[in-house]
């Protein structure tokens, strides 16, 4: 996609994705006709990445795995070197329904917002969502409010769309570990704008997620102490001016 | 001598001999053995100073030896273990960086050569 609207890129990171990866790839062909896509592999162990070149897919492949936001922060560098203008991350495990993506871009171009936030709870609760993880966003919710001086109803999104300030930001300063809570930080930091979009969410296509109990609480202290640390360095930097 | 003290004299010493033969044997830079020796001397310095320890720990109100010398082995490891994983951190970020520039360039060669072909 590379009109006068300036240049698209899809960025679908993936780890072990091989039941999936191919789907998502003929979805977003059919929904945004020859796109350009890059499948961002955190060295997967199974065959995500040969399904993805079947595909007719670049990918940027990790020499070893980085996690999520060291993998994502890889594909915003290329993205950013590429000259890319706008880029939209959609997952590998198929949960985000690509006929969303044209909301993101619309809101992007029009808006002159930074970033744009796929929401799942802009129209109710969708039904894949367990009661514990409820209640985690409505904490990290509560959070956050004051923080970004407006409510935020799906800050643990994945669904997200940068234009190039926010790509130029995250090539360089993008955490490396649960990343969508603090990248809001990020940006509010720096008083850039997000929107909200209501998006469609599904279950995976395949494979199982691997969130447990115990990695859940260690994702809530991890993003908590992440948010603390990017408020300090925010005030610290305000009280030198 | 008191057994304690003995067998603390005799760990820092072990370790003052495991951290030179690592070093000897390049399994470890000098730069990182320093805290190690720095750590096993003060051990051996005070294991066989317990006048010195009653000293430290009077203003303290610590009248046991033994639990100052345990007190600061304990400190002393804390600020170990501290400047590890400041090192740890420095190498994660510096590891990071270094393989996401691998993959970046490694997908920027596989371009140009999909493009040499092209011709």
């Amino acid at each position: 996609m590379t009109a006068a609207a300036g240049r698209v890129l899809i960025l679908i990171p993936a780890y072990n994705e091989e039941g999936a990866i191919a789907s998502v790839i003929s979805e977003v062909r059919q929904v945004l006709g020859a796109v350009d896509m890059i499948v961002a592999d955190d060295c997967s162990t199974d065959a995500t990445v040969s399904i993805a070149q079947s595909q007719g897919v670049r990918v940027l492949s990790m020499p070893h795995h980085l996690g999520l936001g060291g993998c994502m922060q890889a594909g915003y560098r290329l993205a950013f070197e590429l000259g890319y203008d706008f880029v939209v991350r959609l997952d590998g495990d198929g949960q985000m329904d690509p006929r969303d993506v044209p909301k993101l871009l619309e809101t992007l171009r029009t808006d002159g917002c930074q970033m744009v936030i796929g929401s799942r709870y802009l129209e109710g609760s969708p039904p894949y969502t367990s009661f514990s993880r409820s209640v985690g966003i409505g904490m990290f919710r509560m959070l956050l409010r004051p923080i970004l001086g407006k409510p935020v109803r799906d800050p643990t999104s994945g669904f997200v769309g940068v234009n190039r300030e926010a790509l130029q930001v995250f090539s360089r300063s993008f955490p490396l570990e649960y990343p969508e809570i603090e990248a809001l930080v990020v940006l509010r930091r720096r008083a850039f704008r997000f929107q909200e979009v209501p998006c469609r969410v599904r279950p995976r296509m395949a494979g199982t997620s691997t969130i447990t109990p115990a990695k859940s609480f260690y994702y809530i202290v991890h993003v908590l102490l992440g948010v603390l640390v990017n408020i300090l360095r925010f005030e610290r930097h305000r009280w030198r001016l | 001598m008191d057994r304690l003290f003995l067998v603390a004299s005799l760990s820092s010493v072990a370790l003052i001999f495991m951290v030179m033969y690592s070093l000897r044997r390049e399994h470890i830079r000098v730069e990182y053995s320093v805290s190690w020796l720095a750590a096993a001397s003060l051990m051996l310095f005070l294991s066989r100073w317990p006048t010195g320890l009653e000293l430290i720990g009077a203003p303290l109100g610590v009248r046991s030896p033994h639990a100052v010398l345990l007190s600061i082995l304990v400190g002393v490891l804390l600020l170990v273990l501290y400047r590890v994983s400041l090192l740890l951190s420095h190498l994660r970020d510096n590891n990071v960086a270094l393989a996401q520039k691998v993959a970046i360039l490694e997908y920027r060669i596989g371009e140009l050569a999909a493009n040499a072909d092209r011709r």
